[in-house]
């Protein structure tokens, strides 16, 4: 098992409130495996996103990760461990330094993990361009000058820069244009076939889960509700989270007839 | 460059910067404009402006020449003001950026050494510090610096405390990105720019603090300055009231000059903001 996450739970204070973002959470992921993760908005997703990398700290459980206890590494080893799982966020903006460029940001990752010199590197950047569909002339361009799909590319192209096992998807493609969406989920499981990446494939649409996931879990009120091989969730939902995710998309109700 | 060009675009920017090039020179070139110790005496005492082409702003009671002490002047009240107004924003930027990276104690503690140093005017802090530590150059300096660096400080706590929790700020930790590279690549670059916005307003107020503390007889003896000079010329106001006119058109003309230049910037950057 690449991963495997057992009885985390978080919660936040914000002033007397507290919510329990996640409660109990246990799954497990397989080697070259996509997990989709579904749930409304606020059911915990995006915590857990970040629990897994290590944005938030986790109040009890475990996490197994490539044969490590995941949530007790930390400093230089936990930095340089990282390289072994990445994430794409939701926010194709805000997910760079306005001041990057394209080059820049794929620098990054080669610089920090794999200990080769500048020139070396700026092959391995035009590499990865080249890799995710864009053209290596882009180094040069601000990541502000570049449209959302492309942004979105780039996204992807840092995260497989340090060769992961696992990445993280928070939304990848809710933010994009519904054309734009199809061509960038063929070239992640393209990646996966290619390179037997995991993936854990966070969305509210149940219909782009279906089109990557081999097996989806249902979250509701920080809970997982329902997991399932992803066509049983889609035809035979078992919770009331499930079949509301479900009836929230109109055209998987009439494909699924 | 291209913010420079896009300032002087404003027109606030093009007087400001015309302004300043021009006192920057006199500045720079001072001694050549003004050969010779401004303090020696050049011609007879109180000669009135416009009389004599050798004197052409005229003398003061001891029969120093005007122009010579303007321009030289210059020289103190421009770098007095940019070394104060540096060191202000450099230790403000360092203690903003400390306070807001760690946190907890260490944030409280800061926070707290900002709230005495904003407390207390500016002036009264530079006035107390010059009267203990005597009042060479490195000294007022210091003393001004002293009571402008809590507004930078606290502005750029504010910046880092929002600006880590971006989301970039997490891409650089979910690759591996240490807390030094953290802190110096992804935070400090884009906290800082609206906290060098206040430059304009600390140099403004650096050197008219300076101004204040030289008025006073607080600054060094042997080094002319508008303050001392307009002091000098208190003593006969009515009679040769140019005695003050003079450095005090300079002071007005450079702080203005500051301020729309600062102006002009702060347009030029709200115009071209990149998308954050
Ligand atoms: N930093 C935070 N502070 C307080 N509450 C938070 C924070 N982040 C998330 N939450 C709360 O935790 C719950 C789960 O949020 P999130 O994980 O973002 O859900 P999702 O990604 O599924 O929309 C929500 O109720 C949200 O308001
Ligand atoms: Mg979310």
């Amino acid at each position: 098992m690449l991963l495997s996450v057992e009885n985390l739970t978080k919660r936040y204070l914000s002033g007397s409130r507290q919510t329990t973002a996640l409660d109990d959470v246990s799954f497990t992921l397989g080697k070259g495996e996509t997990l989709g993760l579904a749930g409304v908005s606020g059911s915990g997703k995006s915590t857990l996103a970040r629990v897994l990398l290590r944005l938030v700290p986790a109040d009890t459980g475990k996490v197994h990760f490539e044969g490590e206890d995941w949530l007790t590494l930390s400093g230089a080893s936990l930095r340089r461990r990282r390289a072994r799982m990445q994430m794409v966020f939701q926010d194709v903006l805000a997910a760079f330094n306005p001041r990057a460029t394209v080059g820049s940001v794929l620098d990054d990752p080669l610089r920090i993990h794999s200990g080769k010199r500048a020139r070396d590197r700026k092959q391995d950047v035009a590499t990865l361009l080249d890799r995710v569909g864009l053209p290596t002339g882009f180094a040069d361009r601000s990541i502000r000058e570049i449209s959302g799909g492309q942004r979105q590319r780039v996204a992807i192209a840092r995260a497989i820069a340090t060769r992961p096992s696992l990445i993280v998807l928070d939304e990848a493609v809710s933010a994009l244009d519904v054309s734009i969406r199809e061509t960038i989920l063929e070239l992640l499981v393209e990646l996966q076939q290619e390179r037997g990446i995991s993936y854990l494939f966070i969305s509210h649409d149940l219909a782009v889960l279906r089109a990557v996931s081999h097996r989806i879990a249902v979250m509701d009120a920080g809970r997982i509700v329902e997991t399932g091989a992803a066509s049983q969730i889609i035809d035979r939902p078992q919770s009331p989270a499930a079949r509301a995710l479900i009836a929230a998309v109109p055209r998987l109700v009439t494909d699924a007839r | 460059m291209t913010l420079l060009r896009q300032t002087i675009g404003t027109g606030e920017g093009a007087i400001g910067a015309a302004i300043l090039s021009l006192l920057i020179l006199i500045a720079v070139f001072a001694s050549v404009l003004c050969p010779g110790d401004p303090l020696n005496i050049a011609g007879p005492p109180l000669t009135p402006p416009f009389t004599q082409g050798s004197l052409p702003l005229g003398t003061d009671s001891l029969g120093r020449d005007l122009l010579a002490g303007v321009v030289h002047g210059t020289r103190t009240s421009l770098s007095v003001g940019l070394a104060a107004a540096a060191a202000a924003m450099a230790f403000g930027v360092c203690i903003g950026l400390a306070a807001g990276f760690s946190g907890g104690i260490v944030d409280e503690a800061l926070m707290r050494l900002v709230d005495a140093f904003q407390i207390v005017p500016g002036f009264l802090l530079a006035l107390a510090f010059v009267s203990v530590a005597g009042s060479s150059a490195h000294v007022i300096v210091i003393a001004i610096a002293l009571g402008a660096w809590a507004g930078p400080a606290r502005l750029m706590r504010a910046q880092v405390l929002s600006i880590r929790e971006r989301e970039y700020v997490a891409a650089a930790r979910v690759i591996g990105a240490g807390p030094a590279e953290i802190v110096f690549k992804e935070i400090l670059p884009n906290a800082l720019p609206p906290v060098l916005s206040l430059s304009a307003i600390i140099v403004a107020a650096a050197i008219l603090t300076e101004s204040a503390l030289s008025f006073l007889g607080l600054s060094d003896p042997n080094v002319v300055t508008w303050g001392s000079m307009m002091s000098e010329g208190r003593n006969v106001l009515r009679s040769a009231t140019w005695l003050s006119i003079f450095p005090g058109l300079a002071l007005l003309t450079t702080v203005i000059g500051i301020y729309l230049l600062g102006e002009g910037v702060t347009k030029a950057i709200g115009r071209g903001r990149p998308g954050s």
